[in-house]
């Protein structure tokens, strides 16, 4: 025990110490927040190019006026300069040319031409030009027929749009709101997390073994340790490398986020808030409504009738189970192997289940119910990524329990086998291993 | 007085008889010499004494007491292929090789500091592997291996990536520990240094032990009658006053003086041989040809190959 201690204290302290840990580790936080600033920057910015737009109005519905938007503004043209401009706008100093033809009204087809393929923006800004116009000019009209002086106002009021207000019948029989699309995020992001940091530390792990392997240094440790201490330093010497770069980027990412609270003036915070808003506005109503103010309070009540202690505990437990199955799995391969080349080939095999649990997260994030998501959380090696994915729209006991109880089995299964492979494929060298020669020599005495 | 033992040893790996019956005893404060070719199954004892294979019968003792997993840390080992991290400070990577067999940081600090600075290498400290030569890893390999003060040192070829000078550095350095009480266990194919350095030899072939014994012992037991004569007188004459009782191997004429090996055949002795000769010569030197331990290695392995030439496809791994 107290040689896999120094094992552990030795192998977080190289990776730790390592220039490329050190710069990935303070960089990312400042990378997402450069992207994400530049996100804004790009959004608040944007369209500061000023656009002329020729319209050739052959419907003449227009009467000479869409008004300005933005940096867009529009001139009508006679027929005679659009059928000019049509074959040659080279150096016109318009934009693109906007012919409205004439049966707009009933047919609903305008054109739009341009040089260079006009930004979407713009596009669906015209659109609604078009649209609200003529819709406006329809409704005068019945307006007009029908003689019912506020029929606008009433027909307004008849525009219904329901909101599913969901509510979760716990066991107690008391009712809890909820919110599928807040179970959707946080189960689409935990399964991530254990997917990101599983593979990226099992993989972690390999090398290591790898490199002791092929330096040739393993015969002089095991010498001196045995296989499955100098195994279970490495792992758990990983892990706290890992946890540790989560608490670094935490903690990086709270000073980010206050000094970039800092940094912008509230009139550009709400200038953006304001383009952002927008934005989803147009992308996507129903998000929008989540900015409402009394929304807000919603989406926080929300989060906390999600199961926390429930959620924490499952997540800490798949992570790290998750993470000992796979480490160790991959441990055994990078003892097996002899280069990079075959490490390549061994490493597939082994992590399938875990890219096909990412591949299926999706679905079962929007299907917690589903075969796939049954199956796939109860199966010991894409589990711990697609169990993740499932709780936090709650889950029966049972399912949950049989869940764990399989992944400890096998993960108990898993190391034992990974130990014997580990062992014997140490100080094999020159071999070329598959997984028929693994099998054979699980079936070795020692 | 025995500190290593190993008993009825065997081994055997998927279809490779690793280790037959192998026994061999190591007396206290001397150098044994584990000897064999290639794929014989000195490595898998040497693997079997380091506790990183277990043997399939047999034991294993140290000190009268049958070996286990703890008694590692009062074995040394040199394995034949080298290595050491190659990023990691050359200090702190001795400290942690130190520490690993169960040294505490502090002593295996003074210590290293008291080894690097004898081998003047106290420069190294803070390089790393890669920036040195590859006779200067051996080096600081070396010092990794004996910096805990072990019982038992084993050594597989401990020569080999160095020069002459620092080859005999290393000759010294290991008669000294000797000296200062450990016990070698000496595994290589240099058979001048075994003649140098062997109290005591096992010649493992195709998994069995086929000879152990004193060093003098194996080779005044493999000398087959053979003696070298310097004399002054005619050939001629000897040749026939030999010729009836003893063979004559070689002969060599140099400024009138001959010099002749011969074999005794059968029931002569000494003085017969120097009887015969008095009367026809002068005789200048006389002496019994010692096979070199080379000499011994190939006649042992042959023979053993002889009388087993079934076995053969075995030893090759």
């Amino acid at each position: 025990m107290n040689k896999t201690v120094l094992i552990l204290k030795n192998e977080y302290l190289k990776r730790v110490k390592k220039k490329s840990f050190i710069i990935l580790t303070l960089l990312v936080p400042f990378l997402f927040a450069g992207v994400f600033a530049l996100v804004i920057f790009l959004s608040i910015n944007n369209d500061k190019k000023e656009r002329t737009i020729a319209v050739f109005d052959e419907s003449s519905l227009f009467l000479n006026e869409l008004g300005e938007e933005g940096m867009t503004k529009y001139k009508f043209i006679p027929k005679e300069e659009y059928e000019q401009l049509k074959s040659n706008m080279k150096g016109s100093g318009f934009y693109a040319l906007l012919y409205i033809p004439n049966d707009i009204y009933t047919n609903n087809i305008a054109q739009l031409i341009s040089e260079k393929q006009v930004p979407f923006e713009l596009n669906e800004q015209i659109e609604r030009k078009l649209s609200r116009y003529i819709e406006n000019d329809k409704r005068q009209k019945i307006i007009n027929e029908t003689g019912i002086p506020d029929l606008e106002e009433r027909l307004s009021n008849t525009k219904t749009s329901i909101r599913l207000s969901t509510l979760k019948v716990s066991v107690t029989g008391e009712t809890q709101k909820s919110s599928s699309a807040i179970a959707f995020v946080a189960s689409y992001a935990m399964g991530f997390i254990i997917y990101f940091f599983v593979f990226m530390y099992g993989a972690t792990v390999m090398r290591s073994v790898m490199e002791e392997k092929k330096s040739r240094i393993i015969e002089v440790i095991i010498s001196s340790v045995k296989p499955y201490e100098l195994m279970a330093g490495k792992i758990i010497g990983t892990a706290l490398v890992g946890l540790t770069q989560v608490a670094i980027w935490i903690v990086l990412g709270m000073v980010v986020l206050m000094v970039a609270q800092g940094f912008f003036t509230p009139e550009s915070a709400q200038q953006m808030g304001q383009s952002i808003m927008e934005s989803q506005q147009q992308m996507n109503p129903a998000m929008a409504q989540v900015a409402e103010p009394n929304k807000v309070l919603e989406v926080m009540e929300m989060i906390g009738n999600l199961n926390i202690p429930l959620i924490l505990f499952t997540f800490i437990f798949y992570f790290l189970v998750g993470y000992l199955l796979y480490s160790s799995l991959l441990g055994a391969v990078g003892a097996a192997v002899d280069n990079e080349e075959d490490s390549q080939q061994m490493v597939f095999p082994v992590t399938i289940p875990l890219i096909l649990s990412i591949m299926v997260l999706f679905p079962i994030a929007r299907n917690p119910e589903g075969p796939v998501a049954f199956w796939f959380s109860i199966i010991p090696l894409t589990s711990p990524v697609a169990m993740m994915a499932r709780i936090p729209y709650g889950i029966p006991t049972w399912e949950l329990l049989l869940s764990m109880f399989l992944l400890v089995l096998t993960t108990i299964g898993a190391i034992a086998a990974a130990a014997k492979i580990y062992r014997i494929g140490l100080l094999m060298y020159g071999k070329k291993i598959n997984l028929k020669e693994l099998f054979k020599w699980l079936r070795y005495k020692n | 007085m025995e500190i290593f033992s190993a008993r009825n040893v065997n081994k055997v790996f998927a279809d490779t008889k690793a280790l037959t019956g192998v026994s061999i005893s190591v007396n206290k404060q001397s150098i044994f010499g584990l000897l064999g070719p290639n794929g014989a199954g000195k490595t898998t004892l040497i693997r079997i004494i380091n506790q990183i294979t277990a043997p399939d019968s047999g034991e294993v003792f140290l000190e009268g007491r049958q070996m286990t997993r703890a008694d590692i840390e009062h074995i040394g080992y040199l394995p034949e292929e080298r290595g050491l991290y190659k990023k990691m400070k050359i200090g702190e990577q001795a400290i942690y090789l130190a520490q690993l067999k169960g040294m505490s940081r502090h002593d295996a600090v003074k210590n290293l500091k008291k080894w690097f600075e004898k081998f003047e290498i106290m420069s190294w400290w803070n390089k790393n592997i890669e920036e040195l030569s590859k006779g200067m890893q051996q080096k600081v390999q070396f010092i990794t291996t004996i910096v805990h003060q072990p019982k038992l040192l084993i050594f597989d070829e401990p020569f080999s990536g160095f020069d002459p000078i620092n080859a005999n550095l290393l000759k010294q350095e290991i008669l000294q520990l000797r000296e200062d009480g450990a016990t070698i266990i000496f595994s290589t194919h240099n058979m001048e240094s075994v003649e140098e350095l062997c109290d005591h030899i096992a010649l493992i072939n195709k998994s069995v032990k086929i000879v152990d014994g004193q060093t003098d012992e194996i080779r005044e037991r493999y000398k087959s009658n053979v003696f070298e004569i310097k004399y002054k007188g005619s050939f001629n004459v000897v040749n026939q006053v030999l010729n009836n009782q003893f063979k004559i191997l070689g002969h060599v004429e140099n400024n009138r003086i001959n010099q002749i090996t011969v074999e005794y055949s059968h029931g002569k002795s000494n003085n017969d041989l120097i009887q015969a000769l008095i009367p026809v010569s002068e005789i200048l030197s006389f002496e019994e040809k010692i096979p070199s331990m080379n000499d011994v290695f190939i006649r042992a392995v042959e023979e053993a190959n002889k009388q087993a030439p079934l076995n053969l496809p075995e030893g090759e791994k």
